[in-house]
């Protein structure tokens, strides 16, 4: 009888803290969440949007390369994707209310992940990269070439329009509450969607897939649901960022945005909800005040020496570290 | 004049010579990526970065010491090989236990730092290399006219690539490289220097690059930005053959070469995208890749 107390004990311990666990992640959200709200009053409204499309991008990579454990090194396709056709709409069609634009481009990023992620999953870990990096390069030549993207000069002057007819998004502060609501529409999507079944079986995957099949699971029908549902969000991601900045440029398909969402993921740190956002401030904030210095040249060279650095001295990202700090010395 | 299938002759050997000489390139930098996946199971993102220090190094030494061509296309890969050494052996070394996700990452990493640092110094435009004078003009075969540096290029290609296999294939040390690549650990225990090995082979992996650098600095312009777009070619191309043997690499970087040759004649548009779609059909019917091993 005894040894039953202790462990209905042990079992009502553990759940009170699982509790005091969740209230105090609900009150570092809820912080957040109002930090955000009154950012606009201190910031630039512009560069905080910029943060918030970058922080949604990063969030949609980490779906796949922190709870999946697949490094997409093609992700800037999905977020050109997205951008190019919400681009394309708004400027083409003045009629088509914004958040229309916004859910036709966020579709044609789905389905361009349908087709990558059926490819893609056909090989593993460093072949799975290599691949994604070089269909992206395909979606590359395709955009340099097809006759309604500018070419190299890309799409200028994409009309932010009205958000259900009603709201006008030229008005910045309108603008921002816009972006935001959309970044937390993802954010939290994803925070399901890694605390549902499906996304435990994704952490299954990613800790040891000859397991997770022979438990049974079809493995690859769940990488391809990752990868799609990733590719959408990556492709929310650049349609608002078009109609943010009034802009879709062949930059945000190149490689090297592909390299720089991996690395605001990974030096925020992969497999944490907050490290993709943490991540995407700190490079975008990084990236803004190079250009207005001195080294303005050295983007390039410094994202690489962090590059380095994270993988060399902290794998957790920013992120990660604290919590494992956390962990460590406060419990 | 002779046609076929509506092509004059002419044209046609002479991008089929011209797909040749890319696909010597793509050749030589998937040997070196083979080479170095080999061993230590990591993807080098740094090989096109390498492939351009090779070419910058060559442009470089004639313009600030004189070094003349023959030289150059021995110390540059030589020197650049170093540089790799130095790299594995104070960067890849500390993570080689970790997931090969990190290892591209660091490469990756490595190969922003080199491009920035360069572009910063030379500028994007590119450097001019002068043709050694006795590879100027070239010979008419009669159906094309053949200029020599190309046919030096495709020979000293081949040659390397032949040797390369030789090596891994015939002799002692090629021996333990593959036995390495089975298994590094037994193979330690048998009292062979794998971490030596290791630095050596991920070396000469970079020296392969760096040759192919050097061979291409006369030909193609040398910017600090040429080594990016061939290496995402270069990786469809591994896709392509699998990394399963080093025969393979050098056959499927000569027919992808080839392949976007003949695309150049038939339909120019499709020249840069066709390889990227070789590897989508390939992986579709043969996800292995046409000569790899492992699923």
């Amino acid at each position: 009888m005894a040894t039953t107390t202790t462990q209905t004990d042990i079992q009502q311990s553990i759940v009170k803290q699982q509790k005091a666990e969740q209230r105090k992640k609900l009150i570092l959200n809820l912080v957040l969440l109002a930090l955000l709200l009154l950012a606009p009053a201190v910031f630039y409204p512009v560069f905080l949007m910029k943060i918030l499309c970058f922080a949604l991008f990063a969030v949609a990579l980490n779906l796949l390369l922190g709870y999946t454990g697949l490094l997409s090194f093609g992700h800037a396709a999905f977020l050109a994707a997205g951008s190019y056709t919400t681009g394309y709409l708004l400027s083409s069609f003045p009629g088509l209310t914004t958040e229309m634009g916004i859910v036709v481009g966020t579709v044609a990023s789905l389905v361009l992940g349908l087709g990558f992620g059926l490819v893609a999953i056909r090989r593993q870990g460093i072949y799975f990269a290599m691949i994604t990096l070089a269909l992206a390069q395909l979606v590359y030549f395709f955009f340099v070439q097809a006759p309604f993207t500018g070419g190299e000069d890309g799409m200028h002057g994409v009309p932010r329009g009205y958000l259900l007819g009603m709201v006008d998004l030229n008005d910045n502060t309108a603008m921002y509450y816009f972006v935001l609501a959309v970044f937390l529409a993802g954010y939290l999507l994803v925070q399901r969607i890694v605390g549902s079944p499906f996304g435990q079986v994704l952490k299954a995957i990613k800790q040891n897939e000859p397991r997770a099949v022979s438990l049974g699971y079809n493995v690859d029908r769940y990488k391809l649901m990752a990868f799609v549902l990733s590719a959408g969000l990556a492709g929310l991601a650049g349609s608002v960022k078009t109609v943010v900045f009034q802009l879709a440029s062949l930059n945000d398909a190149h490689w090297h945005m592909s390299g720089e969402v991996i690395l605001m993921t990974l030096l925020g740190g992969t497999g944490t909800l907050l490290g993709p956002v943490v991540g995407a401030g700190f490079v975008v904030t990084l990236e803004y005040q190079l250009s207005q210095g001195p080294l303005g040249d050295w983007v390039d060279p410094i994202l690489g020496a962090i590059f380095v650095l994270t993988v060399l001295a902290f794998r957790s990202g920013i992120v990660g570290e604290i919590q494992n700090f956390m962990r460590k010395n406060l419990s | 004049m002779t046609e076929i299938l509506g092509v004059p002759v002419a044209v046609l050997s002479g991008q089929l010579m011209l797909g040749i000489i890319n696909g010597s390139f793509y050749a030589l930098l998937s040997l070196g990526l083979a080479v170095i996946f080999g061993l230590l199971k990591i993807i080098n993102f740094a090989h096109g970065a390498m492939y351009m220090l090779g070419a910058m190094c060559t442009v470089l030494m004639f313009d600030v010491f004189g070094i003349n061509y023959w030289v150059a296309l021995f110390l540059a890969p030589v020197v650049v090989g170093c540089f790799g050494i130095v790299l594995e052996y104070f960067l890849l070394r500390r993570i080689a236990g970790q997931d090969h996700i990190y290892s591209l990452l660091l490469t990756f990493g490595i190969a922003l730092i080199l491009q920035g640092l360069l572009t910063n110094i030379y500028g994007v435009s590119g450097l001019r290399y002068s043709m050694p004078e006795m590879f100027r003009g070239g010979m008419n075969l009669g159906f094309m006219f053949l200029p020599y540096y190309r046919a030096w290029v495709i020979v000293a290609a081949l040659l390397v690539c032949f040797g390369t296999w030789f090596m891994i294939e015939k002799t002692r040390l090629g021996s333990y490289l593959r036995a390495g690549t089975e298994d590094s650990q037994l193979m330690q225990g048998f009292g062979i220097n794998v971490p030596l090995l290791i630095s050596l082979t991920y070396g000469f992996g970079v020296m392969l690059a760096a040759f192919a650098g050097a061979l291409a600095a006369p030909i193609y312009s040398v910017s600090p930005v040429m080594g990016s777009n061939i290496l995402i070619v270069v990786f469809a191309v591994v896709v392509i053959g699998g990394m399963g043997s080093i025969a393979g690499a050098v056959i499927t970087g000569l027919m992808m070469g080839v392949v976007e040759g003949f695309t150049k004649v038939f339909y120019p548009e499709g020249s840069a995208a066709v390889i990227f779609l070789v590897m989508v059909v390939v992986l579709l019917i043969r996800p292995s890749g046409l000569f790899g091993k492992e699923a």
